[in-house]
């Protein structure tokens, strides 16, 4: 799909999942209801079942996936990996899930490895319902447990001047540029398809947009609702971020869930089950590995 | 194609009243307006401020007026507006910055209906779920669909008369709740939407309706609160 491999060379295939298609196939299949009918589905049941996929295929695409099958295509759709935490949502910081007191995390910024190495449709609902409820109820607790702790004679001049040294800036690179750079490059390489070759020109790529990143200009000088500072400052955490995923990536040489290299297709769990853990230490990146606490289910390769 | 996109601007620290200015630039005609509005904000004019988020109809952030309606700029393409394009901000609602509006008083006027699940009944023995039959979830499921964008709130001519209003959006979300069969504070929240400022406010003008991207149906849910209010009947 990459390289135009889809449909009629086009970087994109197409899902069927029009009643009479869903039919033919359940019937191949022999699929049966709970009563042990055959199953047969209808263009009101799928409406009812799909609708915020049926909108989007109607208002963006002008397609409808009752009556027409759906172009369809990889996207980035949720971060897995995160800050790691253990199941109560405390913030572990090392190899030995040392918790850092009073720093909790929930939700698609958290690493609560509750999916293992895959995250599947609908599986944020336990970040959100479960650990986020846990992270609340044991952030409230601390917080009244503990007094205020002193802080440093001036906590908040590090975050202050990086925002004036955004206010001032005046170079030729736009934030709009950078950022659409780096989605492209990390969309080709430390998306779907990894190669060690691929990383490595992500990397470098990346090392080329981090100094680009410091001839930014932010024209908005204000102090109110400035979105053009938060860009900014959003896409100079992105560079880090990218920078740390395509790293770790670079370094598994392995393919486990979501992390699917050409060049080393198959899971080694002798080497590689283990958690990955990255520190950003004065702009270089530090790796670690922690084990996977393995409980009730023994992890085992997907097959299809 | 070329399309011009002429935007309402308003900069609290720099501007003593607002003005609009006009963007020309290439564009698809299946770009969103956010696309063009990214676009403008990208590579001309960084100063350019709005709201977005999720930018495909879901958060809610980028509800705004776009050739004089409400609409949200990540579901209406080029090719349903044309290449003249006209972007104001939510009427009715205070400009903070060019197309963003202070939505306290929207979530204020929400805050007043209870807006979350009441049951203080002990668990079904089992301890775990309080069953609700198909039929029961599919009496409110209309009104489970908002995004709280205000695109109904702020096009409603009975809200921009007067803002104690709790508009369209709140009565919708007291519906979601009202019409849930597992909910116990129905007869709450109808008490709290017969003061002056609740549902007696609604002149079924259908704006709402017209407005919401995600196509409730909120004129008929606002009717059919004042409905249970008057019969005390739910179903």
């Amino acid at each position: 799909m990459l390289n135009g491999n889809g449909i009629n060379g086009q970087r994109y295939v197409y899902l069927d999942v029009r009643p009479e298609t869903v039919n033919k196939f359940a019937a191949l299949d022999g699929r049966t209801n709970p009563d042990g009918t055959p199953y047969t589905t209808t263009g009101e049941e799928i409406l009812a079942k799909l609708p915020d996929i049926i909108d989007f295929c109607r208002t963006y695409l002008g397609v409808d996936p009752v009556t027409q099958p759906m172009p369809i295509q990889p996207t980035a759709h949720y971060a897995m990996g995160g800050i790691p935490t253990n199941i109560k949502g405390e913030v572990v910081v090392d190899e030995k899930n040392t918790v850092m007191p009073g720093f909790y995390a929930a939700g698609e910024c958290a690493c609560v490895s509750v999916h293992g190495a895959n995250r599947l449709g609908c599986n944020s609902l336990l970040d959100i319902v479960v650990f986020g409820k846990h992270a609340g109820l044991n952030a409230a607790a601390y917080a009244n447990s503990v007094d205020f702790r002193p802080l440093p004679a001036d906590p908040t001049s590090a975050v202050v001047e990086r925002l004036n040294s955004f206010r001032a800036s005046n170079g030729k690179e736009k934030v709009f540029d950078v950022a659409n750079d780096m989605k492209s490059v990390m969309f080709k390489h430390v998306g779907v398809f990894r190669t060690e070759a691929g990383m490595n020109e992500a990397l470098n790529t990346l090392g080329e947009l981090k100094e680009r990143f410091q001839h930014i200009s932010v024209k908005d000088t204000g102090r109110i609702f400035n979105t053009e500072l938060l860009n900014a400052w959003e896409l100079g955490n992105l560079l880090d971020l990218a920078e740390v995923t395509a790293t770790s990536a670079l370094a598994r040489k392995e393919s486990r869930g979501g992390h699917a290299r050409d060049d080393f297709p198959k899971r080694n769990d002798p080497e590689w089950m283990k958690h990955t853990l990255a520190w950003l230490e004065n702009g270089k990146i530090k790796l670690g590995y922690k084990p996977v606490a393995v409980t009730k289910y023994q992890p085992k390769e997907r097959v299809y | 194609m070329q399309v011009t996109l002429k935007i309402f601007r308003y900069h609290p620290e720099r501007d003593k009243k607002f003005h609009y200015e006009s963007y020309s630039l290439e564009a698809d005609e299946t770009d969103r307006i956010l696309d063009l509005l990214e676009k403008v904000k990208g590579q001309q004019d960084g100063t350019l401020s709005f709201r977005r988020s999720c930018a495909h109809g879901v958060c809610g952030s980028d509800a705004m007026r776009i050739n004089g309606r409400n609409m949200l700029a990540c579901k209406t393409l080029v090719r349903d507006v044309g290449d003249k394009i006209t972007v104001e901000p939510l009427l009715g609602l205070k400009v903070i910055k060019d197309l963003i509006v202070d939505m306290e008083p929207f979530f204020d006027n929400y805050k007043k209906v209870l807006p979350y699940f009441v049951n203080n009944s002990p668990l079904p023995a089992d301890g775990k779920e309080r069953y609700q039959s198909i039929e029961a979830r599919a009496r409110f499921d209309e009104t489970t669909k908002c995004i709280l964008c205000a695109a109904c709130t702020t096009s409603c001519p009975s809200y921009w008369a007067n803002g104690e209003y709790f508009g369209p959006a709140a009565i919708v979300t007291a519906h979601r709740f009202i019409f849930d069969s597992r909910d116990e504070a129905a007869a709450e929240r109808m008490h709290i939407m017969g003061e002056t400022d609740g549902t007696a406010r609604c002149h079924t003008v259908f704006n709402c309706t017209m407005a919401c991207p995600r196509e409730i149906q909120i004129t008929k849910a606002i009717g059919e609160v004042k409905m249970a209010m008057v019969t005390g009947k739910l179903d």
